[in-house]
């Protein structure tokens, strides 16, 4: 019961900080409420039982990414957003697109509860499960290879970076 | 135990690890004025109080009545979060560390600890990483240009030394085989050979991992050599430039909160712990760890302070250079090394 009133006001709290991050102007409260997000999150991986994915949630993402989002802000300096409409497609397509794809998550996660699909051919997680052993005997036996295939994306990202944060007009020796 | 006595318990820890928290935070001032006083040859604190014992609180009760200014340039709720964010997050993370091993007064029986999770060491590392936002978002607010190149440096310099921090740690891990405090602790019992004690520190080249944590936590709780954030002779006094009274006083806080826990977390995962001789009747065996354990903490803080009186402060490339260049590749060789032993060994 104390579990289910948890989950509720933390899911309530991350559907908040989502809301917000829209509505704020400036990019640092968007950003702090993203951190809020990203926080209750991992408060709901915990009271899922995956301890290990809560703690890694904290700080990768509330701990080193967005403190990158702020740091890139505080450096540039970033101020007011200006407030749009809006295009007419995103009003189109956007709304009806969203729902549509809530409706079609609900219905997958509603139908897995009875047991009839498992998501993505992974077997439903019994109560134990998210422990840092379990995690790593998963991502490092039945899923090798596409853990593998995500580090050299994540490689590839980071020498675009690179690629795009040096200036090929700077002169020798001196990094842009 | 049922619930009511176990909340009972759980808040009487609680109230108690916080008051001895703040008490030492206190007290880590005085011997840091009083050392590095020595250290310059001068007396430090000597009017309040015998050998100047009472200046804590003398110093707390100036900050509490100092007037608290808030500059007119300041984005004013972010400049009013940061400094709790930064002390919320330092005091928080006490909660896991486990001090001793099980207090029995009568039926009752508890861990000297807040809370015992399997995953303390990552809770710990988690929260710590947050304590980030109070020096960026505290840089950010004020409004000023020393301020925000400290929240600049701070929030750079923390996020850089974070993995090597944690890589230093992994070694640690992998001979341990567990997250969890006390579980890492208690791989530590008994000797090797006829009296070295079992500590991590001791075992399969980890006390190269321990330099390195050593050098990052410093890194981490911006202290000299690493104190680029707050550098007096360039930025003032860096992020917390425009804070007064007890804003500025909870920055402080956090930062000598920081200090007791990296000195905790390095007393854990390489010293042993709490572990030391244990003799004397049943109350005495009991509390004696405690004991052990605070001299430990000690050693640590009095490190802290005799490094900071020793050795000048770095440039900022040098600092990032060291990070990265140094202190990075040195954390992933050992983090090899040990895996390839622990491998090997079976």
């Amino acid at each position: 019961m104390l579990h289910l009133i948890l989950f509720s006001v933390f899911g309530l709290i991350c559907v908040a900080g989502a809301v917000n991050l829209l509505l704020q102007t400036h990019p640092i409260n968007s950003a702090l409420s993203l951190v809020v997000v990203m926080g209750s999150l991992a408060v709901e991986y915990l009271l899922l039982g995956a301890e290990f994915v809560a703690a890694v949630q904290v700080i990768v993402y509330a701990g080193a990414i967005m403190v990158l989002f702020v740091f890139v802000i505080m450096l540039l300096n970033a101020g007011e957003e200006e407030r749009t409409p809006g295009s007419r497609v995103s009003w189109l397509l956007g709304i009806p697109g969203v729902l549509a794809l809530t409706v079609i998550v609900c219905w997958a996660l509603l139908r897995s509860e009875t047991g009839t699909v498992g998501l993505g051919g992974v077997p439903q997680a019994d109560k134990a499960f998210g422990g840092a052993r379990d995690l790593s005997e998963l991502l490092f036996h039945q899923f090798l290879l596409p853990f593998e295939v995500t580090s050299i994306l994540v490689l590839i990202a980071i020498m675009g970076a690179v690629v795009l944060a040096a200036r090929p007009d700077s002169e020798p020796g001196r990094q842009g | 135990m049922d619930i009511i006595t176990f909340i009972i318990v759980s808040v009487i820890k609680i109230a108690l690890i916080l008051f001895i928290l703040l008490t030492a935070v206190a007290y880590t001032v005085w011997l840091e004025r009083k050392v590095v006083g020595r250290m310059q040859n001068r007396w430090g604190p000597t009017r309040v109080g015998p050998f100047g014992l009472l200046q804590p609180a003398a110093d707390g009760v100036k900050f509490l009545f100092k007037e608290d200014l808030t500059p007119p340039h300041v984005y004013k709720p972010l400049y009013v979060a940061a400094p709790m964010i930064a002390v919320i997050f330092a005091v928080t993370s006490i909660a896991v560390i486990p001090f001793g091993n099980w207090l029995n007064v009568g039926k009752i029986s508890t861990p000297f600890q807040i809370t015992d999770v399997n995953i303390g060491l990552l809770v710990v590392l988690g929260i710590t990483s947050l304590g980030v936002y109070g020096v960026a978002l505290s840089g950010w607010s004020s409004n000023s240009k020393y301020s925000l190149l400290g929240g600049l440096r701070a929030s750079a310099q923390m996020v850089s030394y974070e993995i090597a921090l944690g890589l230093s740690l992994v070694g640690v891990l992998i001979l341990a085989g567990t997250f969890s405090l006390r579980g890492i602790v208690e791989a530590q019992a008994g000797h090797f050979g006829p009296w070295i004690p079992n500590w991590f520190i001791f075992r399969g080249g980890q006390i190269v991992a321990f330099f390195i944590y050593l050098t990052a936590a410093y890194a981490e709780t911006n202290r000299i050599p690493f104190d680029l954030p707050e550098a007096e002779t360039e930025l003032v006094a860096g992020y917390h430039t425009e804070y007064s009274a007890m804003k500025f006083a909870m920055f402080f806080m956090a930062e000598y909160a920081n200090m007791i826990t990296v000195a905790c977390l390095a007393s854990l995962l390489f010293l042993g712990g709490w572990s030391g001789p244990v003799f004397g009747p049943d109350w005495l065996q009991q509390l004696l760890p405690l004991l052990w354990f605070a001299l430990r903490i000690f050693v640590f803080l009095f490190i802290y302070i005799w490094v900071r009186g020793t050795l000048p402060r770095f440039r900022y490339d040098q600092l990032m250079a060291f990070g990265w260049k140094f202190l990075l590749p040195i954390a992933i060789a050992n983090l090899v090394v040990t895996a390839i032993f622990v491998a090997w060994k079976g």
